[in-house]
């Protein structure tokens, strides 16, 4: 018996994306993907990099939320434009975020939504270092709401990031380093092994189902045939993802913060 | 009038507006930010330094907004300073791959000028804009690079391919040199010469800005006159070299509201109030005063002063 939450349930799940990575960089924006490559790095994974979110490497990884600034230990030292010779074009970094929307393809839009290039309807980021990061190194997703305004049907607004579209491969260009692993969502693991890279559903969390996974999906996913339920983490694992989060931000990842297991 | 780079004498200035006064051995670049103002034109392609809210040359965008300056393209990694010449009808055309506040992910004021159609674009990204400045300072047409392929930047920014001429033979993007006529860095510290220090953790790619650039204009945290005798020990924080300076003034505080590490973070408060200030109707004209005043010594007035700036926390990530 735990009291796992559903954040501590994707966090444990973003962590098996980066097991067995080997040396590379693992970068997890917003709290479950850090607290997922922390949670990896503190358990099965210790040879995984990682810096502090700003200019340096550390072998701790450094907690989230407010703490003293100097209170991280300076193992080296990842400048961005260091980051992208060493890590992004070489491709040792694994990189899990949150883009805006993502299509069958795996192909994903984090730049703007609606209208046209000059005009779009609404402005959000900007591509950022999306188009590369899809390129040269491995990529994983999470999605704190799993829907079809998430999962969108046909092509994502504006193609911020690399997939497996067939139609999109530019003849003679080298798409060797395309590789999406994982995308974890509120409902359940996906990953891209279905036929031409299909995303497949891969576990479902506890309580959810296969139907409703792909009533929220804007396009026909594939499945495994058995469908395991996504792992719940134990006593150990809770310990580490509490050391790493010691003001509850992951609490305000889900309204109201479900548990793993949904009541009886 | 532009910069002395003579020789100049005693305190460096040389007498009257001739340029060059040649006495005792000190190159001196040292201009007004109306000055550098003063040498931009309307139409140029202009660079900024700096990442999002970090490290961004905000007096001399201040000054800029003074002025009626015109007609800009901007070439930045985007913060507070793309959202206010932006907001500001400055901008006619904008080369970026994000534009954010960080704290405020989307940077409000940018959204504006995006969602009206008001402004002309080049989207890139954030490496292979790097490449584009690399190869404007290497002289060179472009920079092969696969970044871009698979993805709409390609056609929408209309970059083209080249074929590599090995048995490889393989298609990458040709990504062109992004040529800046000038650039506008905020460093820590310089001396009259434009040898800078940029201390902090990162100085993100504000030397290939100056690399990029014709003529690259640097505000400092403090500047002195030979840096040598003050501070050789920090050699190594020189990013760039003082040929790639043209013009160099001392305006403490000169990246608030944005960071300047290690001397100070940016100011929440003040991001809050300006991001507050595009809701609607969101008429720049209305607020500009606010984030602009009317000179340095009275912006800096209204958010609190030096004191309040230093004391402002380095943001933790």
């Amino acid at each position: 018996m735990t009291d796992a939450t559903l954040a501590d349930l994707c966090i444990f799940a973003a962590a098996e994306a980066f097991r067995g990575n080997g040396e590379i960089i693992a970068t997890g924006v917003g709290p479950i993907p850090r607290l997922g490559a922390s949670l990896a790095k503190l358990t099965h994974s210790p040879e995984l990099m990682m810096t502090d979110g700003e200019a340096y490497l550390v072998e701790q990884p450094v907690p989230l939320g407010p703490r003293g600034y100097d209170d991280r230990k300076k193992a080296g030292y990842l400048p961005f434009s260091r980051f992208f010779d060493s890590a992004v074009w070489t491709g040792r970094r694994h990189a899990m975020v949150t883009p805006t929307q993502i299509d069958r393809f795996g192909q994903i839009n984090l730049s703007r939504l609606g209208g046209t290039h000059l005009h779009p309807k609404t402005q959000m980021l900007g591509v950022r270092g999306f188009p590369g990061n899809t390129i040269y190194h491995p990529n994983s997703f999470f999605f704190p709401q799993h829907s079809p305004r998430v999962f969108v049907p046909g092509e994502v607004d504006m193609i911020s990031g690399v997939g497996y579209n067939p139609a999109r491969r530019v003849p003679g260009g080298n798409f060797s380093g395309v590789a999406l692993r994982r995308v974890i969502t509120n409902l359940c693991v996906i990953d891209f092994g279905g036929r031409d890279h299909a995303m497949r559903v891969i576990s479902l969390h506890p309580g959810i189902t296969f139907d409703t996974v792909q009533a929220a999906t804007g396009f026909a996913l594939e499945r495994l045939d058995h469908l395991p339920e996504t792992a719940v983490p134990g006593a150990d694992d809770l310990a580490v993802i509490a050391a790493m989060d010691p003001h509850g931000i992951r609490a305000g990842v889900f309204k109201d913060n479900p548990p793993a297991r949904p009541a009886a | 009038m532009g910069p002395r780079m003579g020789l100049a004498k005693g305190d460096g200035r040389g007498a009257g507006g001739t340029g060059v006064t040649i006495t005792a051995g000190t190159l001196d670049k040292r201009m007004s930010a109306r000055d550098i103002v003063a040498q931009l034109s309307d139409g140029m392609t202009l660079g900024i330094g700096g990442w999002g809210p970090r490290r961004k040359p905000m007096a001399l965008v201040r000054e800029i907004l003074r002025s009626d300056l015109k007609d800009l393209t901007v070439v930045a990694y985007g913060g507070a300073d793309v959202g206010m010449l932006c907001a500001a009808g400055k901008v006619r055309k904008l080369v970026f791959a994000f534009v954010s506040l960080d704290a405020i992910p989307l940077e409000p004021w940018f959204r504006k000028s995006r969602e009206a159609g008001a402004i002309d674009v080049l989207e890139l990204d954030e490496g292979m804009f790097q490449w584009g400045l690399k190869a404007a300072a290497f002289g060179l047409p472009f920079l092969p690079t696969r970044v871009g392929l698979g993805t709409d930047l390609a056609e929408l920014g209309g970059l083209r391919t080249v074929t590599s001429p090995y048995d490889d033979g393989e298609t990458l993007i040709a990504m062109p040199a992004l040529k800046l006529d000038a650039a506008l860095i905020h460093v820590n510290r310089s001396d009259w010469r434009g040898n800078v220090q940029l201390l902090g953790a990162d100085s993100y790619y504000d030397e290939w800005f100056a690399r990029a650039a014709d003529r690259t204009y640097v505000s400092c945290e403090e500047l002195v006159d030979r840096i040598e005798d003050h501070y050789p020990d920090d050699a190594q924080a020189q990013a760039f070299e003082r040929c790639f300076v043209s013009g160099v003034v001392e305006i403490p505080c000169g990246a608030h509201p944005g960071s300047m590490p290690p001397v100070y973070g940016w100011d929440s408060k003040a991001f809050r109030a300006y991001a507050e200030a595009a809701r609607d109707p969101g008429d720049w004209a209305a607020v500009k005063d606010r984030f602009v005043g009317a000179d340095e010594a009275d912006y800096l007035k209204s958010f609190g002063g030096k004191e309040a700036v230093a004391a402002l926390p380095l943001p933790i990530f």
